[in-house]
């Protein structure tokens, strides 16, 4: 056998574990009190650890620990690593600063969206996209005449998003010295043991929060050391469904569920612009070239964009998740992709996609056609929305540096 | 005594043949089917030729056959079950192999072991195939506008080719386009590096075709491998359970229960015309049997160059049959296993075996293996498609024992210049028996018995001219209303009540029964009769 076959022999893993684990599944597995899992990125993942409610309240009151691992993270290195992120992304990149984190979005050649992601800035030719579908075809493809290495880190960095009110006090305790003076989408490091953690006040729930970053064999000292610090401040380990009740509270979207990337679907026609899924805000038309440019901005100007993604506030309290939008209760105007009573805003709320005019020019006299199962007959509600500004929730916290200590 | 006129006599129980007779008797009609051989099913059969096991010693799996059919026809309460395949393997010559898992991240990691970035391209591959998937699916289940006849129905069908393509962006309209004519390697270039991962896909571009991976058009040859699915899941393939001729002996159960009358041993010779309109078939006894109509299900040439006398139809329309490829490119051997067999590459416990299995990991090795045929010789490097259907099915072979079926490219229709001899087919299969023993020790001491079938025996038993399983090959200037003749292509013939109904005809070959059901939709419009037990194509959302 040649050396490479026992190197591709030594990649079989999957046969006997088709789904991976994260390193952090041994803690996740010791605190499961009910078996609630599900397969996020080939990785095995928690939808919770057996109580959502009290999940939820830790990520509003103390502090929840999120395995976000299974997240796509490919390193781009070189000295084009800036402007092939700025060719590549919408957003400008230039004004990046390093050490610093923004969110953004990458488009096809007609300007419909990839993948939504953070960049981090590590360096001034060293940066870091985490997002959720896998890129590394498309990033490879495009990098096409830029002097950049790509590598993939998924399987070798580990993530733990660390949220909520105490979570600064939390970190404080681990002796992360300064760490409340980082401010948001800001970058620091602190060494642990032999290694090195790199901390960045990022988060996607809308609150007070930090992501900390690892490579793998630092992740369970990492875990012990944060829940020990952690100990008298309510830290609680969360899973998806948690969440995702903060995210929809904080209006983030997610790809494949509040809109489907344009490297998945089948039908062509649902694709999306950035202007299509409220990522408008992101384009920079100023900036130089970049995937997808001529076809947004001409979509802009003859305003051709067919769909707008908004906030509702729903009538009564029954989750209107999957229901068909009406306007006047007869025409159909849109889907809701994700809906929830918020526990923190006291609302019903949702996001939908809407097709225009209704949504933009057309806002009033508008419905939600909600199938409420219950005891196994369909309550069929018709409830009047309204749409209002996006995030359902803003939290003064989110954003106060240094945050309040505990 | 006056001889019975039957309402409808369809010439060959092959899988279309006997669908159309089902639909036909189901509305009403008193139908005969005529087969020469001593059981039904053509080329979908299971034969038992050693005792104790049953081979699908033609068609070997299923995937095209549409769904719609077996719900009309009662296939399943007529003892039709289709198992899907658990796995898949290309071995390669390092004693490595490529595994094809069902599950989507397993299977992505297992690309990954040879490249990170086909492991993701997958999926867009995968993407852009289901698209042209949907594209082609709805058109499978109608007849083929013809664009010369301004009748409102074949307008209709033009407008609704139309606006199928009208749905498309021009960039999707010239991606589909591309699709259509371009070679299966150029195709699989666009999205990966790995040659074992192109030889693994290129197969289906290749199969039943007498082209090389880098001949172009066949791309859509993959493509119409692509479009069966087993139950929802499109693209998928699976096995028969008790083989292929579980289909037929479904079919034929499904006929007689209607009332249908089945003849075997019967040996068409010829159809009888009186005054240009056929009115029956002569079998090789010198028997007549009358029928008002007559459908053939036996390919286009076979039909209209040895059935039909030459003076009864139009010059060119004959120069078209002539010219129609039917070039025979694979044989067949199907294989006694005493035990299972041993391929020390494959991980134990690995699904691997449960599904196809091949031997050529390189487009090149492909492309040799059709230099072989091109020269008039079977591929010294054959390229085979094998399986093991008991590795699944429990009822074709005693416990521990196996059924292996080896579907081989490339065969030629003749040894360079010459008639096959049995040497000549014996080191065929001594050709596949050693690239199966390369891989896997102890094989050929496993074996009990064992069928050979080239393009010769093909021909002679089955019926198909040179041995071509498609009845006519896949190619972009031979499907939609070019196949078989333009102006024909709608089932009917320059013979009045002569109607074509198997796979020479849209959309063509593989265990599909599509044209089987359009043919009778035809035949049933020209009777002014309602296909009743015709239920709508299925959506595709």
């Amino acid at each position: 056998m040649t050396m490479n076959a026992s190197v591709l022999k030594a990649l079989q893993t999957h046969i006997d574990q088709p789904i991976a684990e994260t390193p952090f599944e041994p803690r996740f597995d010791a605190l499961s009190r009910y078996p609630d899992w599900y397969v996020w990125a080939g990785y095995k993942a928690a939808h919770s650890l057996g109580d959502v409610e009290a999940e939820y309240t830790a990520l509003r009151n103390a502090a929840g620990v999120f395995d976000v691992t299974p997240m796509n993270k490919y390193r781009i290195t070189g000295a084009d690593a800036e402007r092939f992120l700025n060719y590549l992304t919408v957003r400008d990149v230039r004004k990046l600063a390093v050490d610093r984190v923004h969110y953004t979005c990458w488009c096809n050649d007609f300007g419909h969206v990839i993948d939504d992601g953070t960049l981090f800035r590590l360096g001034a030719d060293d940066f870091r996209l985490c997002c959720q579908d896998k890129q590394y075809d498309w990033l490879t493809d495009a990098a096409f005449g830029f002097e950049v290495a790509i590598e993939e880190e998924t399987h070798h960095v580990a993530g733990l998003a660390l949220q909520g009110p105490t979570s600064c006090r939390i970190l404080k305790n681990m002796g992360f010295i300064g760490v409340e003076q980082l401010k948001p989408f800001q970058i620091a490091r602190y060494s642990l043991g032999e290694g090195t953690v790199t901390v960045s006040r990022t988060g996607f729930t809308g609150d007070l929060g930090y992501e900390l970053w690892v490579e793998n064999g630092l992740a369970l000292p990492l875990w012990d050391q944060l829940f020990e610090a952690g100990a008298l401040h309510g830290i609680r380990a969360v899973g998806y469904q948690a969440l995702n009740q903060c995210r929809i509270e904080a209006a983030f979207i997610v790809p494949n569920a509040d809109f489907m990337t344009a490297s998945h679907v089948l039908r062509p026609d649902r694709a999306r612009l950035p202007d299509e899924i409220g990522l408008d805000w992101l384009v920079d038309p100023d900036k130089p070239n970049f995937n997808g440019k001529r076809a947004i901005l001409s979509a802009q100007a003859k305003g051709t964009a067919k769909h707008v993604l908004v906030g509702l506030e729903i009538e009564g309290n029954v989750p209107a998740e999957g229901a068909i939008i009406y306007h006047r209760q007869k025409r159909e105007a849109g889907i809701v992709t994700a809906g929830i009573w918020s526990p923190t805003a006291k609302r019903n709320i949702a996001l939908a996609s809407l097709d225009r005019p209704f949504g933009t020019t057309v806002t009033e006299d508008l419905w939600a056609e909600i199938y409420a199962l219950c005891e196994g007959r369909y309550h069929k509600l018709m409830k009047r929305v309204k749409i209002v500004p996006r995030p359902f929730l803003k939290l003064d916290r989110r954003t106060t540096t240094p945050p309040a200590d505990f | 005594m006056r001889l019975k006129t039957y309402d409808a006599i369809i010439v060959g129980g092959g899988h279309n043949g006997l669908v159309t007779a089902c639909y036909l008797q189901k509305a009403g009609l008193d139908v005969l089917v005529v087969e020469k051989n001593d059981w039904v099913g053509g080329a979908a059969v299971s034969r038992s030729l050693t005792p104790g096991f049953l081979y699908s010693n033609c068609s070997y799996v299923c995937s095209l056959f549409r769904p719609e059919i077996m719900r009309d026809l009662e296939l399943p309460k007529h003892g039709l079950q289709v198992l899907p395949y658990e796995g898949g393997a290309v071995l390669t010559r390092d004693g490595d192999y490529l595994a094809n898992y069902r599950e989507h991240y397993p299977h992505q990691r297992e690309i990954a072991r040879f490249s990170k970035k086909d492991a993701e391209a997958y999926d867009r591959y995968a993407r852009d195939v289901t698209r042209q998937c949907r594209f082609i699916q709805p058109l499978l289940m109608r007849t083929a506008p013809d664009p010369f006849s301004f009748k409102p129905r074949d307008i209709q069908e033009l407008l609704f080719l139309a606006r199928k393509f009208g749905e498309m962006s021009a960039h999707d309209l010239a991606q589909t386009i591309r699709f259509w004519t371009m070679s299966i390697s150029d195709f699989l270039d666009e999205y990966f590096e790995t040659d074992v991962l192109k030889a693994f896909l290129a197969i289906s571009g290749i199969i039943g075709t007498a082209l090389g991976p880098k001949s172009p058009g066949t791309a859509y040859v993959l493509l119409h491998h692509y479009m069966g699915e087993v139950d929802g899941s499109v693209g998928a393939w699976g096995f028969a359970r008790g083989g292929m001729g579980a289909i037929s002996k479904a079919l034929a159960a499904s006929f007689q229960a209607s009332g249908g009358t089945i003849r075997t041993g019967a040996d068409v010779q010829q159809v009888l015309t009186r005054q240009g309109r056929a009115c029956g078939v002569v079998l090789a006894n010198g028997e007549e049997i009358r029928g008002k109509m007559v459908v053939s299900n036996a390919d286009v040439k076979r039909t209209f160059l040895k059935l039909v006398a030459p003076s009864d139809l139009p010059d060119r329309f004959l120069n078209r049959v002539r010219n129609f490829k039917m070039r025979g490119s694979s044989g067949k051997v199907n294989i006694a296993l005493d035990s299972l067999p041993d391929f020390p590459a494959l991980p134990a416990n690995s699904p691997c075996t449960k599904g196809d299995l091949h031997f050529t990991d390189s487009i090149e090795r492909m492309e040799r293996a059709y230099d072989d045929w091109k020269a008039e010789r079977w591929s010294a490097d054959p390229m085979i498609d094998l399986m093991i259907p008991t590795r699944i099915d429990p009822t074709m072979a005693p416990p521990g024992k196996h059924f292996m079926s080896c579907f081989t490219q490339y065969c030629p229709p003749k040894v360079e210049g010459r008639d096959w001899t049995d040497q000549d087919r014996d080191a065929f299969a001594e050709s596949v028996i050693s690239q199966i023993a390369a891989y896997s020790p102890g094989f050929r001491d496993r074996i009990i018995h064992m069928e050979v079938r080239t393009p010769r025996e093909l021909e002679a038993e089955v019926g198909l001219t040179e041995g071509n399983i498609f009845q006519g090959e896949l190619t972009f200037d031979q499907i939609l209303f070019n196949r078989p003749v333009p102006g024909y292509a709608q089932y009917r013939s320059p013979i009045e009540g002569l109607y074509i109904c198997g796979s020479s005809t849209h959309p063509g070959g593989g265990v599909m029964g599509a044209p089987g059901r359009n043919a009778a939709a035809e035949i049933l419009r020209d009777l002014k009769l309602s296909p009743k037990e015709m239920s709508a194509a299925h959506d595709v959302l």
